[in-house]
Formats: C-alpha cells, sequence, structure tokens
C-alpha cells in the first residue's frame, strides 16, 4: 500500500473522522498536528503544506503522490486501492 | 451544567432565530464547541476548530466562529465548513450531506 501522511489539526471535526476512518480500515498513517507545533518546525509543515494545497487547509492527505484535501472519503478509498 | 452545556445553550438561542442550527450529531456538536473553548484558552477567542488559527487577532478575525463564511456556506451546502450550523434542511437529511469546499482564500493566510 502507498505511504499515507496526513496533515491535521487537533481539534478540527473532519481531521478527527479522517484519522478514524483510516484506523477502522486499518491503514498505518502518519499524522502532524499542525497546530501544536511550534516556531521553525511549525512553518516548515505549513510551507509543505502549502506546496501540496496552497489553501492550507486541513486535513491535507497525500497517498502516495496523491494529494486530497478534506475528508473525502471515496476518493480516499480509491487512492488508496480498498 | 457541563462548560459544553452551558455554550451550547448559550449559542442555540442566538443562532437558531437567524436560521443556524446545531448540527443534530450531538456528539460531533459537543467535540466542536469543546474546540472552540480550547482556542479560547490558546488564542484569547474561539477561532474556527477546522482552521489553522495564526493567533494574531486581527488576521484571523475572519476565523471567528462564528466565522464570515458561515452565511454563504449554510446558503449553498447548508452548512458551515465544519458542520457545527447547519439549515433544517441538513438535519432531517433531505439535502446531501457533501463536502463544504474551504471558502477562505488563501490570500487571508497569514503565513
Amino acid at each position: 500500500m502507498a505511504p499515507v501522511k496526513i496533515y491535521t489539526l487537533s481539534t478540527c471535526s473532519h481531521c478527527k473522522t479522517t484519522k478514524k476512518f483510516l484506523h477502522d480500515c486499518n491503514v498505518v498513517y502518519d499524522a502532524i498536528d499542525v497546530d501544536l507545533l511550534q516556531g521553525e518546525e511549525r512553518a516548515a509543515i505549513i510551507e509543505e503544506v502549502k506546496k501540496l494545497n496552497p489553501n492550507c487547509s486541513f486535513p491535507t492527505l497525500l497517498i502516495g503522490d496523491q494529494v486530497i484535501v478534506g475528508f473525502k472519503e471515496n476518493e480516499i478509498k480509491e487512492a488508496l486501492g480498498i | 451544567m457541563t462548560e459544553i452545556e452551558k455554550l451550547y445553550d448559550l449559542l442555540k438561542k442566538a443562532q437558531e432565530p437567524k436560521g443556524y442550527y446545531f448540527n443534530k450529531d450531538r456528539e460531533r456538536v459537543n467535540d466542536l464547541l469543546s474546540s472552540l473553548m480550547q482556542n479560547k484558552e490558546r488564542y484569547g477567542y474561539m477561532a474556527c476548530p477546522c482552521r489553522l488559527a495564526s493567533g494574531d487577532r486581527q488576521s484571523d478575525a475572519d476565523i471567528f466562529c462564528p466565522c464570515v463564511y458561515r452565511g454563504p456556506d449554510v446558503q449553498e451546502f447548508g452548512s458551515c465548513y465544519c458542520n457545527l450550523y447547519v439549515t433544517r434542511a441538513w438535519n432531517s437529511g433531505s439535502i446531501p450531506h457533501t463536502y463544504i469546499p474551504e471558502r477562505r482564500p488563501a490570500s487571508k493566510l497569514p503565513f
């Protein structure tokens, strides 16, 4: 399965739903709560998100080399091949 | 009565007469209200929990909950960006629950 990375906010309802969905699908993923970061690390991750999604909205998912913005279940499933 | 219940009652009384109803998914609403309270503690104001706040009051003014995008989002999709405030039609299921795209322009991002 393609590597899955998700950029999230600790307070965001769509981010929580996405994490739960991935967990329920037994998908191993790497998640970063951007709002909990500080200083240079935060600035670097924000730049990373903006490159993938200029609106810098959350969740931003990177599945393999495919970017999905928001909890779009069907698109996520398709990208995961499940 | 918990702080979340108090906030729920306060906002419900203020927002329902304007046509903005809480999502009938109470668990989701409670979670969002808890996040709003968390943001109030973090930033000093209730920044939208579904957006990255900068911590600068002026830059974040458009995303104080209820955000300035709630009106057009509820009008167009029947729900705000977070699915906190919705219309009666959204709650009754008579309109599709589509994903609400981010309406805040990238030019407003303070970072």
